[in-house]
C-alpha cells in the first residue's frame, strides 16, 4: 500500500482514499471538431507508457475528492512528486538518475 | 523418557509430557516440542512422502524453511490445516497430526510406484508426455493428474475459527529476534524509539537457543538472553513471537502474522486463530539470518539425512538427539561443531567427512580428542536404508578423481554445504542483490526501502559478528530517526565461527545421469533435471526454474535456490552472479487465506445496499438479486407461484392497473450552479439549454470515444438546478467522469455536484391507474394531462412529504416516481399500498421491470450495450443534439469506424417457432455455412411477454437496421433457431397508453 501526498489536503495518507486516473498532461482540444481524425486518434488513445518517471493523474477520491497530478517511477513504484491539477508539467527529478 | 530424549537438555519443560496423534498412533513430547522434534524424540524420522516419487521422507531442517515434513493437523470439526511444517508446529494435548501424499500408509505406499519410473518423470514431463492425442487432455490426463497433483488434503469443511487484522505505527521494526535482532533493538529501544521486535519461532533468541556453550558478557547465552528481554522489555520494546514477517511492500509496510491459539491445549473462547498486522515502521531492521544448505548427492532425501544445524536444534533446543551414530557430510566448518555436541551428548559420531582438503587445525584437535574418525578430501556418493538411513558410501576424492566407495553403516547423516543469507524480504523491497564470491552466495546491496540488514542476513557468521552488527545497524537507524545513538559493545566467549565453500552436486564415481540427488525436496527436483533443462535449450534461471520446477514449492526455494543456482550455472558455463536469481514474493511462509481474509468472510465479505424499502419487501416474501452493491427485490412470489408465474402477475396487473416499485437505487446526482446548463450541455449529447424548469428529459451520456456510458432522465428543477438520475450501477462512475470534466477540463465553469442517491427515496407508479391512485395524496400539482404531461417534474408535497415528482415512464404505462426524503420511503410506500389496494395495486420487482421496459424497447445500459455501442448503434439518434457545436462523444462519434454501414445495431427479434432465446445467445445470418460461422450479433435481452403474447427479444444485429424483416439465426447445442429481426418497440408503439 502505498502513501501518496495529496497536494490539496497536503497530507500524506493511503493509496486506499486515492483512484488512478491516467496519464496527465493531455487536455482536451478546444474543438475537438477541427482535429483530423489521426488527431483525436492521438488525443484518445494514445499515451507515452514510458518505463521509469510517469506524469499521471490521481484523484483523491475519498478525500477531498479533487484530481491532481504526480509524478510516478513506474520500475519502482515510488511517488517522486504531486502537485494541484492545472500547474505544469514536473520537471523530472535528476535524483532518480544517480541512484 | 522417550528412547532419544536426553534428561534435562534443551529447553522443553521436562516435567511436562504432552500427548498427541501422529497417523493415529499416540506419542507424547514435552511442553516447548515441535511435532518434529517430539517424534525424532520417539525415533521417528519418516514424517511423509514427497510430492512427484512419493519417497519417503523426514525432517531435514528444524525451521520454517523444512520442505519434507508437511502434515496436516486437526482440532475437531472445520479445524484441519495441510502442510502444516511439522518443525514449527507446537505440540498441545489432542493435537491430531496426520502425514501427507501416502496411500494407502505411510510406509507402505503405491505412489512409489512413481519412484521406479522415475526416469519418465523429469524436467518438462508435463510437457512432453501428454502432447497427443489432443482429445486425451481433458478426458484421460487431466484427470488422472489432478487426483495425483496437490499437496496435502485441501479442508471442506467451514473454518469456524476467526482472524483478525490489526495497523501499527512504529519507530523500528526489528524482524528475527536472534543476536543481531535483539541487539539492534536494544539500541534502537535505548533512545526512546518506539521498537517491535517480531521472530517467527515460539520463542526469542535464534541461534543463541541452538548454541548454549556461547558466553555473552561473562555469562552463560540463555542467562544473558533472559536478561536481555527483561531489559527490551523494561524499554517498552513489543515482543511478538510466533509472528512471521509475511510480506515487505511499499514505504515500509510490512505484513505480520500471528498464530494465536494454534500451539495452546484448550482454545481460548472469542480469541482470533491468528491476526495479521500492517505495521508501517518508518525504519526496519532485517534479521532474518541465515538457512543452512544441503548438499546435492544421490539420496541425499532419505529420512534420517539432515541439515547439520537442525541437527544441532534438535539436541541443543530440544533435548533430542536425532541418531546414535550420525555420520557428518561437510564443505563448511559449522557441522563440525554438531559432530561435537553429538559426540559429548552421547552419540558415536561415525566420521567427519569433509568435502575439502584441508581444515582448521583446531576443528581437527578437538575432533581428534573425542575420538571421532575424520576424512578430508571424500564425498559420500550414496546412502541406503529402506524408510530411514543405514550406510553411506564414501569415496575419496584425489585430484578431482573420486575413489573406491566404502560403507560406513550409521543412523544419521548431517549435512552442511554452508549458509545462504535469507534475503526474501529484501527481496520484496526490490532490493539489489550483489554476488560475493567468497562466500559464494548473494549479499544484499541496494534497496529502495528504508531499512537495513544486520548479522547472517548479510553474511556476518557467528554470534560476536552477529551482535556487533545488530547494535551498529540499531545505532544506525536510531541516528537516521534523529537521535544521537550508541552501540552497545558485547564480549563473546565460545563462539563458534567458521567458513566453508559452496559445492555443486558432490563428485561420485557413477553415472552422474541416474542419480537421485535432490535439489528441491518438495517439488522433487534434481541436480539431473537442471542439466536436463540447460541442455534443452532453458538458459534464463526464469525458464530453468519455470521448466523444473524449482524453487517453485511452498518453501519458495529457501534452500533450493542457490544450490540450483550453482548447478545451472555450471551446466550454462557462466559464472553464478550472470545467471542470476530468480524474484523471491511474498509470503516469506505459507499463509493462511483466514488471515488474508480477517473480518471479511461471510456477510462481511462486501458490504450490502439497501433501500429503506428493503424491509417491506423482505416482510413480502421478495425474492432479492444483487445489483452492483445493491440488494433489489427480483419478484414478489405469492404462495406457490414460481418466478415466470410471479412475473407474468406482475406484469399484467402493472399494464391492467397500476403497479409499485422501488426505483430508490436509481443513481441521483444534483448538478447546480449559474453555469449547470453549460456543463450539461456539455456532458450529455443531449440539449439542454431550452429545456424549461419543470420538465425533464431522457439523457444520454458518452465517452469521449462516442460510446453509450450510461443514461437517466434528467429534471430541471430551476434555471440552475438539475436533477440527474443514473443507472443503478453506474452512479459512482458517472460522477467520476463529471468531476473529472469539471475539475480538469472545465474548471472556469461554476458548478456543484452532489451524489443524492441515498438522500433520496424513489417510488415509482405504473400503470392505467396510476394517475388515479396518486392524484390524492399530491399538493401543488394537478395530475392532469394539461397541467403535468409525460416528462413533467416539480416540487410539491406527496401524502405530506416533501417531494419531488416526476413524471416518467419505464413501463410505457402512465407513470410517476416520487422522490421524498430517503427516511420517509417506507412510509410513502405504505401509505401507496394502502391506498392502491382498492385498484389491486401490484408490487413489482426487476425482473418484471426489465420485462416492462423490453417490450417498449428501452434499453438497459449494460445489458443492451457493451461499450462498443453508440446512440445511433441503439436506434437513439434522436437523443443526439446535432446543432450542439460540442459534447462528449461528439468528435468520437464522427470516427471512421463509427459511422461504418457494417456495424451491429440494436433491433428486436421474434423466433419463427415461438420459443424464447437464450441471453448472449450468439447469431448467423448462413445457418448451413460451415464451422467455425461468421458470428454477426448476440441476442441482448430475452423475455416471455405476456403484453406481446409471445417471447420477445433485443439483439445486436450487423447492419440490423437494413434488415428490417430479414431472417437471422441462432445455433445452440441441440437445434437452429429461426428469429425475424423487428424493429425494438412491442407494444403500444404509439405511446397511447402514456396519456391520462
Amino acid at each position: 500500500m502505498l502513501l501518496i501526498h495529496c497536494p490539496y489536503c497536503d497530507e500524506t495518507l493511503p493509496e486506499a482514499e486515492f483512484t488512478y486516473a491516467g496519464e496527465a498532461h493531455i487536455a482536451r482540444p478546444a474543438d475537438p471538431s477541427a482535429l483530423s481524425d489521426e488527431e483525436w486518434e492521438s488525443y484518445l488513445f494514445i499515451r507515452s507508457n514510458p518505463r521509469g518517471p510517469h506524469h499521471e493523474r490521481w484523484r483523491h477520491l475519498h478525500g477531498c475528492g479533487r484530481f491532481f497530478n504526480a509524478v510516478r517511477d513506474t520500475v519502482s513504484d515510488r511517488f517522486l512528486t504531486t502537485y494541484p491539477a492545472g500547474q505544469p508539467r514536473a520537471a523530472l527529478p535528476i535524483k532518480e538518475a544517480a541512484e | 523418557m522417550s528412547r532419544y530424549r536426553i534428561a534435562g537438555k534443551g529447553r522443553v519443560d521436562h516435567g511436562a509430557p504432552v500427548r498427541f496423534t501422529f497417523d493415529g498412533r499416540a506419542y507424547a513430547g514435552l511442553r516447548g516440542d515441535t511435532v518434529a522434534s517430539a517424534l525424532l524424540a520417539n525415533g521417528v524420522h519418516l514424517m511423509g512422502r514427497s510430492f512427484k516419487y512419493h519417497r519417503p521422507r523426514g525432517p531435514v531442517a528444524a525451521g520454517s524453511e523444512e520442505p519434507n515434513a508437511l502434515i496436516g493437523t486437526r482440532r475437531g470439526p472445520g479445524r484441519f490445516e495441510p502442510n502444516t511444517r511439522a518443525t514449527m508446529q507446537e505440540i498441545r494435548d489432542g493435537l491430531e497430526a496426520s502425514s501427507q501424499n501416502k496411500f494407502p500408509s505411510l510406509k507402505w505406499d503405491l505412489g512409489a510406484v512413481n519412484d521406479a519410473a522415475y526416469m519418465l518423470f523429469s524436467a518438462g514431463f508435463y510437457y512432453k508426455t501428454f502432447m497427443w492425442p489432443k482429445s486425451f487432455w481433458h478426458r484421460v490426463y487431466e484427470p488422472i493428474i489432478r487426483a495425483a497433483a496437490g499437496l496435502g488434503v485441501a479442508p471442506t469443511e467451514e473454518d469456524p475459527d476467526h482472524y483478525a487484522s490489526r495497523n501499527l505505527h512504529c519507530d523500528v521494526l526489528v524482524v528475527g529476534a536472534g543476536p543481531a535482532g535483539l541487539a539492534a533493538a536494544r539500541a534502537a529501544a535505548a533512545e526512546g524509539l518506539r521498537v517491535v521486535l517480531v521472530d517467527e519461532n515460539a520463542e526469542v533468541g535464534g541461534t543463541l537457543l541452538s548454541e548454549p556453550q556461547a558466553q555473552i558478557d561473562g555469562r552463560p547465552a540463555w542467562d544473558w538472553l533472559a536478561a536481555e528481554l527483561e531489559a527490551l522489555k523494561a524499554l517498552g520494546v513489543r515482543i511478538m513471537t510466533r509472528t512471521t514477517a509475511i510480506g515487505y511492500y511499499h514505504q515500509n509496510l510490512i505484513g505480520l502474522c500471528q498464530r494465536l491459539t494454534d500451539h495452546l491445549d484448550v482454545l481460548p473462547a472469542d480469541t482470533p486463530r491468528e491476526r495479521l498486522w500492517r505495521v508501517r515502521a518508518r525504519r526496519v531492521v532485517l534479521a532474518q539470518g541465515a538457512l543452512e544448505k544441503p548438499l546435492v548427492f544421490h539420496g541425499n532425501d532419505r529420512p534420517g539425512v539432515m541439515l547439520a544445524g537442525a541437527a544441532q536444534t534438535y539436541l541443543n533446543r530440544y533435548g533430542v538427539r536425532v541418531g546414535d551414530a550420525p555420520v557428518i557430510l561437510t564443505s563448511h566448518d559449522s557441522a563440525w561443531y554438531a559432530a561435537f555436541d553429538l559426540q559429548d551428548a552421547g552419540a558415536r559420531v561415525q566420521a567427519i567427512v569433509d568435502l575439502r582438503d584441508a581444515v582448521r587445525e583446531e576443528l581437527l584437535n578437538e575432533a581428534r580428542a573425542r575420538g571421532i574418525p575424520v576424512r578430508l578430501s571424500h564425498t559420500v556418493t550414496a546412502t541406503s536404508g529402506r524408510l530411514r538411513v543405514s550406510a553411506v558410501r564414501v569415496n575419496p576424492v584425489t585430484n578431482g578423481k573420486v575413489g573406491a566407495g566404502q560403507a560406513i553403516k550409521c543412523d544419521a547423516l548431517l549435512m552442511s554445504g554452508g549458509w545462504t543469507p535469507s534475503l526474501h524480504l529484501f527481496s520484496h523491497t526490490q532490493g539489489k542483490l550483489a554476488w560475493d564470491e567468497d562466500r559464494t552466495t548473494f549479499l544484499p546491496a541496494l534497496t529502495p526501502e528504508d531499512c537495513v540488514i544486520a548479522g547472517a542476513g548479510r553474511g556476518l557468521w557467528g554470534i560476536a559478528a552477529a551482535l556487533r552488527d545488530g547494535a551498529e545497524m540499531g545505532r544506525e537507524v536510531a541516528q537516521a530517526l534523529g537521535k544521537a545513538g550508541a552501540a552497545l559493545a558485547h564480549d563473546v566467549q565460545n563462539d563458534r565461527t567458521g567458513s566453508g565453500v559452496s559445492m555443486k552436486e558432490l563428485p561420485t564415481d557413477r553415472n552422474p545421469g541416474k542419480a537421485k540427488a535432490f535439489v528441491d525436496y518438495q517439488n522433487d527436483v534434481t541436480a539431473k533435471d537442471l542439466r536436463l533443462a540447460v541442455r534443452e535449450g532453458m538458459r534464463s534461471i526464469e525458464h530453468v526454474k519455470r521448466y523444473t520446477t524449482n524453487g517453485m514449492a511452498t518453501d519458495q526455494g529457501k534452500m533450493s535456490n542457490i544450490n540450483g543456482l550453482m548447478i545451472a550455472a555450471d551446466a550454462l558455463g557462466k559464472p553464478a552472479p550472470q545467471v542470476g536469481l530468480t524474484t523471491f514474493r511474498p509470503p516469506y511462509t505459507p499463509t493462511s487465506f483466514g488471515a488474508f481474509a480477517g473480518y471479511h468472510r461471510g456477510t462481511h465479505f462486501e458490504l450490502t445496499r439497501k433501500t429503506q424499502i428493503d424491509a417491506w419487501a423482505e416482510e413480502q416474501g421478495a425474492v432479492f438479486e444483487p445489483v452492483g452493491q445493491w440488494r433489489r427485490a427480483w419478484y414478489f412470489p405469492r404462495q406457490g407461484e414460481d418466478m415466470e408465474a410471479a412475473v407474468r402477475r406482475e406484469c399484467r396487473q402493472t399494464r391492467a392497473s397500476v403497479g409499485i416499485f422501488d426505483a430508490s437505487t436509481l443513481g441521483k446526482i444534483e448538478v447546480v450552479g449559474p453555469d449547470a446548463v453549460t456543463f450539461m450541455e456539455r456532458m450529455y449529447t443531449n440539449p439542454w439549454a431550452k429545456l424549461g424548469v419543470g420538465r425533464c428529459r431522457y439523457g444520454l451520456l458518452l465517452g469521449d470515444d462516442g460510446f453509450i456510458r450510461d443514461d437517466g432522465v434528467i429534471g430541471r428543477m430551476a434555471e440552475d438546478r438539475f436533477h440527474v438520475t443514473t443507472t443503478t450501477g453506474g452512479a459512482a462512475r458517472v460522477l467520476n467522469m463529471m468531476e473529472d470534466y469539471l475539475q480538469t477540463e472545465w474548471p472556469d465553469l461554476n458548478v456543484w455536484l452532489t451524489s443524492t442517491t441515498e438522500q433520496w427515496s424513489t417510488i415509482a407508479l405504473n400503470g392505467p391507474n396510476a394517475a388515479r391512485l396518486l392524484a390524492p395524496f399530491v399538493e401543488g400539482v394537478e395530475l392532469t394531462e394539461a397541467a403535468f404531461p409525460h416528462m413533467s417534474c416539480a416540487e410539491c408535497t406527496v401524502a405530506g412529504m416533501p417531494a419531488r415528482l416526476f413524471r416518467v415512464s419505464f413501463t410505457g404505462e402512465i407513470g410517476f416516481e416520487v422522490n421524498v426524503p430517503a427516511p420517509l420511503g417506507r412510509k410513502l410506500w405504505e401509505t401507496l399500498w394502502q391506498a392502491g389496494q382498492q385498484y389491486g395495486i401490484v408490487a413489482y420487482g426487476t425482473e418484471t421491470m426489465h420485462v416492462l421496459r423490453a417490450e417498449k424497447g428501452y434499453i438497459i445500459v449494460g445489458q443492451d450495450t457493451d461499450g462498443t455501442v453508440t446512440p445511433f448503434d441503439a436506434g437513439m439518434g434522436w437523443a443526439v443534439g446535432k446543432a450542439k457545436p460540442d459534447f462528449v462523444g461528439k468528435r468520437g462519434l464522427a470516427r471512421p469506424d463509427l459511422v461504418a454501414g457494417t456495424r451491429k445495431q440494436l433491433v428486436g427479434l421474434l423466433t419463427e417457432d415461438g420459443s424464447k432465446l437464450e441471453e448472449g445467445a450468439q447469431i448467423v445470418f448462413d445457418p448451413k455455412q460451415a464451422i467455425p460461422m461468421k458470428l454477426v450479433g448476440h441476442v441482448t435481452s430475452s423475455y416471455h411477454s405476456d403484453a406481446a403474447g409471445r417471447p420477445i427479444a433485443l439483439a445486436l444485429v450487423e447492419g440490423g437496421h437494413e434488415r428490417m424483416g430479414e431472417t437471422v439465426h441462432v445455433p445452440m447445442p441441440d437445434r437452429t433457431i429461426a428469429a425475424k429481426i423487428t424493429g425494438t418497440v412491442f407494444v403500444d408503439p404509439d405511446n397511447t397508453r402514456l396519456k391520462i
